[in-house]
C-alpha cells in the first residue's frame, strides 16, 4: 500500500502543498467567493420578502377600496327604494282620492235613479189598481149581472191587494 | 496502470510520484503527481464557483448549482448548529467541496490518454489526517475559545448519575479524542477500498479480454464489465456520501464545541 509504504518519504510534500492548496481555498474561496454567494442569495431572499409584503398592502388596499365601494352601492341602492316606495304610496293615496270621488258620483246618480224607478213604481201600481177595479166590476157584472159601483170595486181590490 | 510483463497492479494509481523535486530547509516538498491534483482540484473548485458569481437576481443555471451547494452547507449549519452557524459555513465549505471535487478528480477518466492516470488525493492518510485536524482542530479552538476550561463539561453529560462519574467522562474522552481518527480513516479507507475494487474489476476485464482461450472474454470480461458499470456508479455515490458525512460530521462536532451539551 503505498499510501503507508511511501508516507515518510512523502508526508513533508503532501502537508506542505495541501496547507498552500486548502489555505488558498479555504481563504480565496471560503471567505472570498463564497460571502458573495451567499449575499447575491440574501438580497434576493430579501427582494422576494419585500415584494411580498408589498403585494399584501396592495390587496389590503384594494379590499378596503371594494368594500367602500359597496357601502356605497348600498347607500344608492337603499335610496332607490324609499323613492320607489315614495312614489309608489303617493300613487296609491292619487287612485285612492279619485276613486272616493268617483265612488260619489256614482252614489248619487244611483240615488237619482233608484228615487225614479220607486216613483214609476209606485204609479205603476196605482194605475194597477185602478185597471183591477175595472177588471173587476166587468167580471162582477158578466158573472152576476150585479152593478157594481168604481168606488165599490176598488175597495175591494184595495182589500185583496193588501191582503195578498 | 499496468506494471511490468502485463500484469494490473491496482495499489500502482496510490503511488506518489515526484513530478518537480523541491526542497525546503531539509524537507522533501517535491512537487508531484498529489499535489499536481490538489491544484487541479483547486482549478476546478475555483472555475465552479467563478461561474456562479454573476450575481444575478434570477439565476441561470450555474449560478443555481453553485448557491444550491452554498445554501445546502449553510442549511446544514443552520439545522446543526443554529444561527451561529453561519461563522463556520466558510469551513466547512471549504472541507465539503475540497473533498468533494478531490473525490470526482480521481474518477475523472483521464487514464484514456497512455501514461496519465487520475490521482485520488482523499485516498492519501496524510491528507484525510489533514483535513480531520482542521475539523478537530476547529473544534478544540471553538470550544476553549468561547467556554474556558467549561468546556471539559463536555465530558460529563447531563443526567449523570455520581456513582458513574469515574467512568463517563473517560468513555466521553476516549470517544472525543477518537473523532480525528474516525473522520481521517473514514474517507481514506472508503476512497482506498472502493478504488482497488474498481481496478481489480476492470483487471478481469482486460485479462479476459487478453486471455488465449476464446471462451474466456464472453464468460469473465463481460460480466466484469457490466459489473464495472454498476460498481463506477456506486463508487460516485460513494464520492459524494464520503464528503457529506465528512461536513455533517464537522458540523456536529462545532455544535458540540458551541452549544456543549
Amino acid at each position: 500500500m503505498p499510501q503507508i509504504a511511501q508516507i515518510l518519504e512523502t508526508y513533508a510534500s503532501q502537508f506542505f502543498w495541501l496547507m498552500i492548496v486548502f489555505g488558498l481555498v479555504y481563504f480565496t474561496i471560503g471567505h472570498g467567493m463564497l460571502p458573495k454567494v451567499e449575499a447575491t442569495m440574501d438580497a434576493r431572499n430579501r427582494k422576494i420578502a419585500d415584494d411580498l409584503a408589498a403585494a399584501e398592502l396592495a390587496r389590503a388596499e384594494a379590499d378596503d377600496l371594494g368594500d367602500s365601494g359597496e357601502a356605497g352601492l348600498a347607500a344608492a341602492r337603499a335610496a332607490a327604494q324609499a323613492k320607489a316606495s315614495d312614489a309608489k304610496a303617493k300613487g296609491a293615496k292619487d287612485a285612492d282620492a279619485r276613486l272616493a270621488k268617483a265612488d260619489a258620483e256614482v252614489g248619487v246618480k244611483l240615488a237619482a235613479a233608484e228615487a225614479a224607478l220607486s216613483a214609476a213604481t209606485a204609479k205603476a201600481m196605482a194605475s194597477i189598481e185602478t185597471v183591477a177595479a175595472d177588471a173587476a166590476a166587468d167580471i162582477v157584472a158578466k158573472v152576476s149581472g150585479a152593478k157594481v159601483t168604481p168606488a165599490q170595486a176598488a175597495k175591494a181590490v184595495k182589500a185583496v191587494m193588501s191582503n195578498g | 496502470m499496468a506494471g511490468e510483463s502485463g500484469k494490473i497492479d491496482p495499489m500502482y494509481q496510490f503511488k506518489i510520484e515526484p513530478l518537480a523535486q523541491l526542497n525546503l530547509a531539509g524537507y522533501d516538498v517535491s512537487f508531484t503527481n498529489s499535489s499536481l491534483f490538489m491544484v487541479l482540484v483547486l482549478g476546478a473548485l475555483w472555475v465552479f464557483m467563478a461561474g456562479g458569481m454573476k450575481r444575478e437576481m434570477v439565476p441561470g443555471r450555474w449560478q443555481m448549482a453553485v448557491e444550491g451547494v452554498t445554501g445546502f452547507i449553510n442549511n446544514m449549519l443552520t439545522a446543526n448548529v443554529g444561527p451561529e452557524g453561519k461563522k463556520y459555513v466558510p469551513l466547512v465549505f471549504s472541507l465539503f467541496m475540497f473533498i468533494l471535487m478531490a473525490n470526482f478528480m480521481g474518477m475523472m477518466p483521464f487514464g484514456i490518454v497512455p501514461g496519465v492516470h487520475p490521482f485520488t488525493i482523499t485516498s492519501h492518510l496524510t491528507v484525510t489526517a489533514v483535513l480531520a485536524l482542521f475539523s478537530f482542530g476547529t473544534v478544540l479552538v471553538v470550544g476553549f475559545w468561547r467556554h474556558g476550561l467549561h468546556f471539559f463539561s463536555l465530558f460529563v453529560p447531563h443526567g449523570t448519575p455520581w456513582w458513574l462519574l469515574w467512568l463517563i467522562p473517560v468513555i466521553e474522552l476516549f470517544s472525543f479524542m477518537i473523532r480525528p481518527f474516525s473522520l481521517a480513516l473514514r474517507l481514506f479507507v472508503a476512497m482506498t477500498a472502493g478504488h482497488i475494487m474498481m481496478k481489480v474489476l476492470a483487471g478481469f476485464v482486460i485479462n479476459g479480454l487478453n486471455a488465449e482461450a476464446a471462451w474466456v472474454p464472453m464468460i469473465v470480461s463481460f460480466p466484469a464489465f457490466v459489473l464495472m458499470i454498476g460498481i463506477t456508479l456506486l463508487e460516485l455515490l460513494v464520492c459524494a456520501i464520503q464528503a457529506y458525512v465528512f461536513a455533517l460530521l464537522t458540523s456536529l462536532y462545532i455544535n458540540d464545541a458551541v452549544n456543549l451539551h
